[in-house]
């Protein structure tokens, strides 16, 4: 048997040649080159990708920031608050687009983050596990549905809706209101609102789950014991999660002023700034949609460039945010 | 009341789900035939035809953004798994994350910039790169996860074995990841198949059979947002059933994605 | 026979060479202390293990068993831990030998038996030397077999080697460990309660094969079950929080122990 031993690490002495006895010096002197240099270079190579991650985003920043110089250099900060968008003059000031994004994300917010912090408490405190699970997954499916079919179905469904049963409604009940003149048109900033809701709905709803899911039972038992109704427990859980909820709805926001197809395709594209969610607009990332292959001059082009830096930025500071509260919001349970 | 409430927000969040879904079954369906996968569009005017050229496209173009984004995605996965407990790989998540948070059209802007401006027309390499970059945080999480959901002990195994760090990593832990890490790579490509913005001024869309990367070229999405828009309503319903091509396919992608998931978080 | 250990152990070096001096030493360990971050594992641990001799290391969960087993093989900088004083192997101290070297002469047995999931039984038995760049097929064959034989479970999976190597039982597939260990042709074999999460049937072919390996390994057992200790090894260590308490032949350590604390735990007074 030792002998088969010897033989076989003879054999090996070509693959193993210094974990024999007589190498024992061969060990020492490889330590340096051997040791470490496949480890090294699979560290460095994985490194190098690692790099690119992370210059991405300054990548993509400096790109933009190179592209829209032009227009930069000409506008200035007037770029955000003229109201001409006129691509014959070349003269171009983004306030509607702006306007349109920032009134069709608040619209989206004000009727989604009820709606899913409702789903939300439900889902966490409510509903028992066989109901929870499968609901969870429903919600999170119309997260998976692509925007442009969002926008399919808001074409031939839900603008004509508005159009015959909403809008009507609203201007016989409420059109004393500024925000609710005009003739009922369908396409819209309402539109746009509500299918921004149903598209930033799974995403306030999973988080806010989550949130309240990591409040610790103590919390509800506690509110029980001194005698609460399950609403008021419910309170209780929601006023530690309210953090975590508004870290919720910074990243719906986020999602919300990004959209672009099921945007673009509702509401109208129309370069104005009205009072009232019956009129026409535009987003930021519809008009950068509509007219970019239409852009003829170099000016054009680098307007919607920093269209899109705007966005670019605008975007990253609500995601910052919003994971830094959410971040904060998880950290003091889990410590807890 | 707490509960009427909650439950009445149920109903209405989970109401558009079930009538997109349904509206586009029954409006898509019955432009659904061989001929919608095989057939090329008819010009405009006559009736039928299909979206063969756009099928191919997004073959093509997820093929191209999986050529750029995976390799990148993977190998940084694995680095923030094995190398990662110090403040650069922090930052490297905390920017993969913020780069999920990018608008896809903004990407589509970069693609343009640094790849359309260039070569000085659009192609389907465009298209690629942007959705590339759109892939990458998604599998770059997933590897990572997935890395570190092996259990330490392979790892120990192997290194008692006197098999050196790296190729434990690549032999051993990484195959054992693989399944999970792949359905981490189908639900970036279902993803990157969903998109429309970042092609419309990248790939821009064609009308024709192409498969040239440096040409423009049609897609899934593009098709249904030209077909939508357009006041026929044989294509209309065309668009509606590119649109249930589309989500039967995300679907179920997704599916696949929660099932092999689901198994490998009970088995521990 | 001189005592191994002397009454005032708190600052003489324990030396328990002299006895071990007749037989040839393979490890030696001199002064070990183990860390990890502030935590002290192991306080002055000095021992020496003779060459082709069961040594069994017991003692109560927690007592830096396991950790010193890690240290021998440099394992323990896996976890994060480093290590002060002196192990030799053959004479030569293994801070100054490349660990992945150090480990293909060194082979570790786990608790847990963990066959690689995604390779079959051939191919876990033979990652060690085709992960390490053998490609040689019928070397690798022969390797599988003769290992395999070894860990005596050939007869068992000879027909079925390309079966996945988690589809056999949890003793079978601790000895398929063994085998994967044995293949790469250690000189020593450190083993980490290896029967401790099977069965009695299974731990009973363990005992057996332990007792065979003996006669072309040195083998380190640590363990919980002291009547496996007794029964397998030739020479005992207990360890009690960190430290080294007594080290003798198995036979006068069960029957003659020398310090109370010994004595107490292995009449199941503690631990």
């Amino acid at each position: 048997m030792q002998i088969a031993v010897k033989a076989v690490g003879h054999e090996l002495g070509g693959v193993l040649t210094s974990s024999t006895p007589p190498a024992v010096s061969s060990g020492r002197a490889s330590k340096a080159s051997r040791w470490n240099v496949g480890d090294m270079v699979f560290k460095n190579l994985t490194l190098l990708f690692a790099l690119i991650v992370f210059s991405l985003v300054f990548l993509m920043g400096y790109e933009m920031y190179k592209g829209s110089e032009l227009s930069i250099q000409k506008f200035g900060l007037s770029f955000l608050t003229g109201t001409t968008w006129d691509p014959v003059r070349d003269e171009y000031g983004a306030l509607p687009f702006v306007f349109g994004t920032i009134v069709s994300s608040m619209l989206a917010l004000i009727v989604a983050v009820p709606l899913s912090v409702g789903v939300a408490v439900f889902l966490s405190e409510l509903a028992p596990g066989w109901v929870e699970r499968p609901l969870s997954y429903l919600v999170e499916l119309l997260a998976a549905i692509p925007s442009i079919v969002y926008g399919l179905w808001g074409v031939f469904v839900l603008v004509p809706w508005i159009r015959t049963t909403v809008e009507p409604f609203l201007s016989k009940s409420a059109g004393f209101l500024p925000i609710f003149k005009g003739a009922p048109y369908g396409f819209g900033m309402l539109a746009a609102g509500l299918i921004l809701a149903i598209m930033i709905l799974p995403i306030i709803t999973s988080i806010s789950r989550d949130v309240l899911k990591a409040i610790p039972n103590l919390q509800r038992e506690a509110a029980l014991a001194l005698g609460a109704t399950t609403w008021e427990k419910t309170k209780v859980v929601l006023a530690s999660a309210r953090s975590g909820i508004l870290g919720a709805t910074l990243l719906g926001l986020g999602r919300a002023v990004g959209e672009t197809m099921a945007v673009t395709m509702v509401i109208g594209n129309r370069p104005e700034i009205s009072f009232s969610v019956f009129d026409p607009g535009h987003s930021m990332a519809s008009v950068i949609a509509n007219e970019f292959t239409e852009a003829t001059s170099d000016m054009y082009v680098s307007a919607l460039i920093e269209i899109a830096l705007v966005l670019f930025v605008v975007t990253i500071i609500l995601n910052a945010l919003a994971r830094l509260v959410v971040w904060s919001v998880t950290r003091t349970y889990k410590a807890g | 009341m707490a509960t009427t409430f909650s439950l009445v927000c149920v109903l209405l969040a989970v109401a558009p789900l079930f009538l997109i879904f349904f509206y586009t079954l029954f409006q898509g369906i019955s432009a659904i035939n061989l001929d919608f996968f095989l057939q090329m569009p008819k010009p405009v005017g006559e009736t039928g035809g299909g979206m063969a050229n756009a099928l191919a496209g997004t073959g093509i173009l997820i093929g191209l953004g999986a050529l750029f984004g995976l390799p990148i995605g993977i190998m940084s996965g694995i680095y923030l798994a094995e190398y990662g407990n110090n403040p650069f790989a922090s930052t490297v998540r905390f920017l993969s994350d913020v780069l999920s948070g990018v608008p896809s059209i903004v990407v589509g802007v970069v693609a343009y910039i640094i790849v359309v401006l260039p070569m000085k027309h659009f192609s389907a390499l465009a298209g690629g790169v942007a959705l590339g970059i759109l892939m990458i945080p998604t599998v770059t999480r997933t590897t990572e996860e997935m890395i570190r959901l092996v259990p330490h002990y392979y790892r120990e195994a192997g290194l008692a074995l006197g098999i050196p760090q790296w190729k434990t990593t690549l032999r051993i832990i990484l195959p054992t990841a693989l399944k999970g890490i792949t359905t981490g790579i189908l639900l970036a490509l279902a993803r990157a198949a969903g998109e429309t913005a970042p092609l419309l001024f990248t790939a821009l869309g064609n009308r024709f059979w192409s498969t040239s990367i440096g040409q423009p070229i049609a897609s899934l999405t593009v098709f249904i947002f030209d077909y939508a828009k357009a006041p026929f309503e044989d294509w209309n319903r065309q668009a509606w059933a590119a649109a249930l091509v589309l989500i039967a396919l995300i679907f179920l992608l997704n599916l696949i994605f929660r099932v092999v998931t689901r198994g490998r978080y009970t088995e521990r | 026979m001189k005592p191994l250990i002397t009454q005032h152990v708190k600052h003489e070096p324990i030396n328990s060479f002299s006895a071990v001096d007749k037989l040839d030493v393979k490890i030696t360990a001199q002064n070990v202390n183990a860390y990890f971050g502030k935590t002290r594992a192991l306080k002055d641990v000095s021992l020496a293990f003779p060459s082709r001799r069961v040594v069994a290391i017991i003692g109560p969960s927690g007592c830096g068993k396991s950790t010193f087993l890690r240290c021998v093989n440099r394992m323990h900088e896996v976890a994060g831990g480093t290590m002060t004083g002196d192990i030799m192997l053959d004479g030569e101290n293994i801070q100054a030998y490349d660990p992945v070297l150090l480990r293909r002469r060194v082979g570790m047995v786990f608790q847990k038996p963990n066959p690689f999931p995604t390779m079959s039984i051939f191919d876990n038995v033979a990652a060690g030397l085709r992960l390490n760049g053998m490609r040689d097929r019928r070397v690798l064959a022969e390797t599988v077999e003769r290992s395999l034989r070894r860990a005596a479970l050939w007869d068992e999976v000879k027909d079925s080697l390309q079966k996945s190597g988690t589809s056999i039982s949890g003793g079978q597939q601790q000895r398929l460990c063994i085998a994967r260990a044995l293949a790469v042709d250690p000189e020593v074999l450190l083993m980490d309660e290896p029967a401790s999460a099977l069965d009695p049937i299974s731990t009973a072919k363990i005992e057996e094969l332990i007792y065979q390996l003996k006669e072309n390994y040195t083998i380190v057992i640590v363990t919980h079950n002291m009547q496996q200790a007794a029964r397998v090894s030739d020479r005992t260590a207990f360890f009690y929080l960190g430290e080294l308490i007594e080290y003798d032949e198995t036979k006068k350590m069960f029957t003659t122990p020398e310090k109370k604390q010994t004595e107490e735990y292995i009449t199941g007074r503690f631990g």
